[in-house]
């Protein structure tokens, strides 16, 4: 049974390895980059949704904290890169847990509206503090440096992307085969049932609330060094609700169609240039297509379809 | 000093009295009965003793400890488990996985470490696989072990519940109607399995609706009838008492 669950991480890794090899530039290599973060994002915020079935209509907004812890830490009190990531996983997490603490004590709307909140607050602070923040013009960031080595260039980025996505692939697929894991997917299959055997069902949900924010987080900051440069759009309703397409998209409760959406909404704009204005029609039209010919996904569908879960 | 003591239970919703001053006692590893006429309050009152609901007023005592308005996920670890009258299964998840997850309590469910997949949680969780396999086997739900919960049938997810219930290696298994809904022979299936959990220790209080079943397995039965305790005893005296006939028969007028 391991073996089947990790045969699509190998592929993955195969076309990983293989991909730099034939693309033909740089450009084709910023996408799979992209990708590939959004990738990480995603599955972090499906272990939320699709796994343990909480919403959050918000998760931008601790993808823009790690952006800008890093931004921030780094320009204007010369913090070194790891720390500024590390304080801003810290801040993400605790301000998760703070939020997360009253609300998951209610149900669905309640933690849509207030995730919902919290991005679009943190969305205007970051907009509005611009002696710190650059304000909408956003702000140049330095780049990652770990100890005395300095990741440059697309191709540096890739490998190390790489293997982030790679690393939490593999710990998604192990979480959610774990104790912790099953108990999580049994709060979403039935909370009452997931109780009387033990599980402390708020716990839980904090939990993975707090973890999924503060790998949105890292992911952040890991965008802000990459690109060298950060705007409020990282943090905005419009970024949370593209993470929470990609989700549904792909698939949830699905590891693989985390990878799969993120990849193919990353690649669906760049694909549809060619409609010139028109672009955001099409783009709301294959996902109305999606959603109606495949409510559950495009893996899960798949999977489905020929015979395999 | 019994297992379970309930004391003057009383729960009001609204201007409703569902179950009024109801007091009885569980004697450790037998089988309790609980009936009565629909309405009667016998679900409220599994709700009540095992924390879905909390008391309006009276005492529920497990080993001698209060646990009247306690958590359903801390009476756990007291050793209570239960199934649930209406169906629930977690359907997004396979047949096996239902009955792994009723161990919770007694596996070490870090985050981290399941994450990276220490060795020590790899090998617990092969050795509950087997363990819930053989639970599975136990309930006669053997043909699958290897199905998703949303394939299977009725009558084996009542019985799945009874195995993830089971997982937990409870000290007192709440059955709230585990025939309902199930064909003669499925019944009968049920009331051996339930005999069997009751042998091996685990105390068993039932909530039943077939009366051929409940006479056969009962040890002790309790009648409800509009929220009130209307009867106590074997299943013997029980069937001969005047006031139990009169409800469930009506009176002669």
């Amino acid at each position: 049974m391991p073996r089947s669950r990790f045969t699509g991480l190998i592929v993955i890794a195969v076309v990983l390895a293989v991909l730099p090899f034939l693309l033909p530039n740089n450009f084709y290599l910023d996408l799979a980059i992209r990708m590939m973060i959004n990738a990480c994002i995603v599955l972090g915020l499906n272990l939320l949704i699709g796994f343990a079935g909480q919403i959050s209509l918000g998760h931008a907004g601790f993808v823009g904290i790690g952006a800008y812890a890093s931004a921030v830490l780094t320009t204007h009190y010369s913090w070194s890169p790891l720390a500024a990531m590390l304080a801003g996983a810290l801040g993400a997490g605790v301000l998760a847990a703070l939020v997360a603490r009253p609300i998951f004590k209610l149900k669905g709307h309640y933690l849509a509206m207030a995730t919902l909140g919290l991005g679009i607050i943190i969305s205007i602070i970051v907009r509005n503090e611009a002696a710190l923040t650059g304000g909408p013009d956003g702000m140049p960031v330095p780049a990652l440096a770990l100890f005395s080595f300095e990741i440059s260039g697309e191709k540096q980025w890739y490998w190390v992307l790489s293997g982030i996505l790679l690393l939490s692939l593999w710990a998604s697929l192990n979480l959610i085969n774990s104790p912790f894991g099953r108990a999580l997917r049994a709060l979403h299959g039935s909370e009452v049932a997931s109780q009387v055997v033990g599980v402390d069902v708020a716990k839980y949900k904090l939990a993975i609330f707090v973890f999924s924010a503060v790998f949105a987080s890292l992911m952040g900051s890991v965008t802000a060094h990459y690109v060298g440069f950060v705007t409020p759009n990282v943090a905005d309703f419009f970024h949370s609700i593209e993470l929470v397409t990609m989700v549904v998209i792909g698939g949830m409760a699905s590891i693989y169609g985390s990878v799969i959406g993120a990849v193919l909404l990353t690649a669906l704009p760049q694909a549809l240039t060619g409609f010139e204005g028109w672009e955001t029609v099409a783009f709301g039209s294959i996902l109305m297509f999606c959603m109606i010919f495949m409510p559950k996904g495009l893996v899960p569908t798949l999977a489905a379809k020929f015979g395999r879960r | 000093m019994a297992l379970l003591e309930v004391s003057n239970l009383t729960k009001i919703f609204g201007g409703v009295r569902a179950v009024q001053n109801v007091s009885f006692a569980v004697e450790a590893g037998i089988v309790y009965s609980v009936i009565g006429p629909n309405g009667a309050g016998k679900t409220t009152l599994f709700n009540l003793i095992t924390g879905i609901y909390v008391p309006s007023e009276g005492q529920i005592r497990l080993d001698g400890r209060d646990i009247a308005g306690v958590a359903p996920h801390e009476l756990a670890r007291f050793g209570m488990a239960r199934t649930f009258q209406n169906l629930q299964v977690c359907m997004n998840m396979t047949a096996l996985e239902n009955v792994m997850v009723g161990a919770h309590l007694r596996l070490d469910r870090n985050l981290f470490k399941g994450a990276l997949r220490f060795p020590s949680i790899a090998r617990r969780d092969a050795a509950l696989r087997e363990e819930a396999a053989e639970l599975m086997r136990l309930v006669g739900l053997e043909a699958f072990i290897d199905a998703h919960a949303d394939a299977m049938p009725y009558g084996a997810l009542k019985r799945l519940e009874i195995a993830r219930a089971l997982a937990a290696k409870p000290r007192v298994l709440f059955l709230d109607e585990p025939a309902a809904g199930l064909n003669p022979k499925e019944t009968s299936e049920v009331d051996i399995l339930v005999r069997k959990v009751a042998d091996s220790g685990v105390t068993v209080v039932l909530v039943e609706h077939d009366m051929k079943m409940v006479m056969n397995i009962s040890d002790q039965i309790l009648v409800l009838d509009y929220g009130r305790k209307l009867a106590e005893g074997s299943a013997a005296e029980v069937r001969r008492n005047p006031d139990v006939i009169a409800a469930y028969l009506g009176t002669h007028q």
